[in-house]
């Protein structure tokens, strides 16, 4: 047992420190939840395209760095040690891109990788419905059988990235006598097709993260029909681990904010508080935690299954927790704009999206712990 | 870099649960005599992988000994333990070590440390207390009486001076990642436990564990052992470095609070018989709360690794 990095994992780290040393923007990017900084945001990626650093987990053949678990980790610790921008592109390159490695034909690897890792196309998730929330097996949004392809037609809803994205990737009802899981399609659209309105939802900070998606016989070609027509449950739910698992919220987006948190504690805190010292404490601890759990999980030669589920009930609490601290820190400059209370604001949707985190809890009992399956 | 586990460290915490499954630990908890599962643990290489090989231990092995202690703990195995983890750092010097060290590793001789009260001091075959920077022998003074009814603590009066300059601060800090590891298996034996009585007690025509209540629960509870486990070993392998210190302390503050929060869940999912003296599990539910405190409490834990930031 060890916590020891290799020569070439060393030289990685500090290829990528050097390299974000000298690009990440001096200003803070604004928001990428609004319009001019979505396109910042876009830009960025653009940049970290360039460097080959978009996309370091992806296989070399996709135009990635063959990264190991580790090496992306390592990545990540140094990309937001380096307080570079959040990742606009992320709902492509951690839950599309390794859905189309899985189960993507050479066509649609060929097709929508590279401007992916480009940050050329940006990609929104098209999930939820109004009646199909927790229970995502109740969506009715369809897809019907037409010559070359299909058309959509129905609504989806808090679609993240979809006010500013230029492609989704959802599931829909290719089977209308079908129930639950079974007769659902993966598929691939442009929110700029004929038929297609979005409708952007302001969020908590009344910033438009997500939106409704309305389709009225959106035409979709066959060629973007990921996996089986019909099969698509299965194919969304092969990459699902990645998003409740470490993909989706890596262990250096915490240790890089805990430590800020540390370093804000360190100029403002009051001595004397010891309930809010041991927060903070606290908070460093947890983000360590995670940090340690990471690197148990990919040194793990087992499939971590439903204990992914375990990972995204505890990132998520120790994302409110760590910014909650912070803004308590603060005290009455906690609630004025800045980056504490974005991230704030940001962490508040944690234990909702995703699957929530009483599904997740569901889904520890019943499938790590066996306790028996009961009435939801 | 692999953070788990090896195949011979997994072997020897699937020797030490075999033994304990087997060991008749309840009777032993209601006034039986625990030398003898002493003898036999350490006849495991329990407290030789605390003792340098030089005097027949197996040389300190931090992960090894993080291994063991949880699975003590996830027993409630009696007696002072991690106190001999303590005496075993605080003997290893002239001329203490060659006299009592080989006698730690194989179980022949018991020792306590005041912490301030000393656990099994009557029972123990040398008593140590620190006295600024004297090491003390010490007799056992005024029995106390804990809530963990195998926790048989003593007030000491301070004795002989054994040696003058020491640090007990790794001596103490390894003792407290040991009684964090301890923390942690008393947690998971709790929710093993309660799991299993929750799949097999009914009400209300189905068991209590299909309820999402009680589900979430014991979800919340594995989230919060899952999570302290790899402080413990990142600390455990961080023995011998700077920040080991810091690192004991992160492991202990969060073992703390989730064997905490294990013994209160593993109370409310048993009901009545949860609060029984007559039910196994709680001696583990009591010494949760007994070992929330000792060796520091979480909040001086969380000071100390806000100091060492």
């Amino acid at each position: 047992m060890d916590l020891e990095f290799s020569a070439a994992e060393q030289a990685f780290r500090q290829e990528v420190r050097t390299w974000l040393q000298e690009h990440v923007p001096a200003e803070p990017l604004e928001s990428l939840e609004t319009a001019t900084g979505f396109a910042q945001h876009r830009e960025w990626e653009r940049r970290l395209g360039a460097a080959g650093l978009s996309v370091v987990s992806w296989p070399v053949e996709h135009g990635g760095r063959g990264a190991t678990p580790l090496e992306w980790l390592v990545f990540e610790e140094e990309y937001y040690a380096a307080g570079a921008p959040g990742r606009v592109s992320q709902n492509g390159i951690n839950l599309l891109a390794p859905t189309l490695f899985a189960h993507g034909t050479p066509d649609q690897l060929a097709r929508v990788l590279p401007p992916m890792a480009a940050g050329d196309v940006i990609w929104a998730q098209a999930w939820s419905e109004p009646d199909a929330g927790s229970d995502l097996a109740a969506l009715r949004a369809n897809a019907t059988r037409v010559d070359g392809g299909w058309r959509l037609s129905g609504q989806k809803t808090w679609s993240s990235r979809a006010a500013f994205a230029d492609r989704g990737f959802g599931l829909f009802r290719s089977d209308p006598e079908s129930t639950r899981h079974r007769g659902l399609t993966y598929v691939m659209f442009a929110l700029d097709a004929p038929g297609v309105t979005v409708r952007p939802i302001g969020r908590l900070d009344g910033r438009p993260a997500f939106a409704e998606l309305f389709l009225d016989e959106v035409f979709v070609p066959d060629d973007d029909v990921i996996g089986a027509p019909g099969d698509g449950w299965r194919v969304a739910m092969s990459t699902a681990g990645n998003e409740r698992g470490l993909t989706l919220r890596s262990p250096g987006r915490f240790t890089a904010a805990a430590d800020r948190l540390v370093a804000a504690w360190r100029a403002h805190g009051d001595p004397s508080d010891a309930a809010l010292r041991d927060r903070v404490a606290d908070a460093w601890i947890a983000a360590r935690a995670y940090r340690l759990k990471g690197f148990e999980t990919v040194s793990r030669t087992d499939d971590v299954g439903a204990e992914a589920s375990v990972n995204k009930i505890f990132w998520s609490e120790l994302d409110i927790a760590l910014h909650e601290t912070a803004l308590d820190l603060l005290g009455p400059d906690g609630e004025l704009a800045g980056d504490w209370l974005e991230g704030y604001v940001f962490a508040l949707a944690g234990p909702i999206y995703a699957g929530t985190n009483e599904i997740q809890r569901d889904i520890v009992a019943e499938r790590v712990l066996g306790l028996p399956r009961g009435n939801r | 870099m692999k953070f788990v586990l090896n195949a011979e460290q997994r072997m020897f915490g699937a020797t030490l649960r075999e033994l304990l499954s087997g060991a008749g630990v309840p009777d032993v908890l209601r006034g039986g005599d625990w030398r003898p599962l002493w003898s036999a643990l350490a006849d495991a290489g329990v407290f030789a992988v605390a003792v340098p090989e030089k005097y027949d231990g197996a040389g300190v092995l931090p992960v090894e000994l993080v291994t063991a202690l949880h699975e003590l703990g996830r027993h409630a195995v009696p007696g002072p333990v991690v106190e001999t983890v303590a005496a075993a750092v605080l003997l290893d010097r002239d001329p203490l070590a060659d006299a009592w060290l080989p006698r730690v590793a194989s179980g022949d001789a018991v020792v306590s440390v005041a912490r301030p009260y000393a656990l099994d001091a009557d029972r123990a075959d040398l008593v140590l207390a620190a006295d600024g920077t004297d090491l003390r022998a010490a007799a056992p003074g005024r029995e106390l009486t804990s809530l963990d009814p195998a926790r048989r603590l003593f007030e000491v009066v301070p004795g002989e001076v054994l040696a003058r300059g020491v640090d007990t601060g790794p001596a103490f800090d390894l003792a407290t990642l040991a009684c964090a590891a301890q923390q942690l298996g008393v947690g998971r034996g709790l929710l093993e436990r309660t799991v299993a009585y929750a799949g097999t007690r009914e009400q209300f025509g189905r068991p209590i564990g299909a309820f999402q209540a009680v589900k979430h629960h014991l979800a919340s509870v594995l989230t919060g052992l899952e999570f302290a486990r790899p402080l413990v070993y990142g600390a455990a392998l961080a023995h011998g470095t700077p920040d080991f210190a810091r690192d004991v302390s992160a492991a202990k503050a969060a073992c703390a609070r989730a064997s905490y929060a294990a013994a209160r869940v593993a109370l409310q999912v048993h009901g009545a018989i949860g609060y029984t003296e007559e039910f196994d599990g709680s001696f583990s539910i009591r010494k949760a709360r007994a070992l929330y405190n000792a060796w520091g409490s979480p909040s001086e834990h969380r000071a100390r690794v806000l100091a060492a930031l």
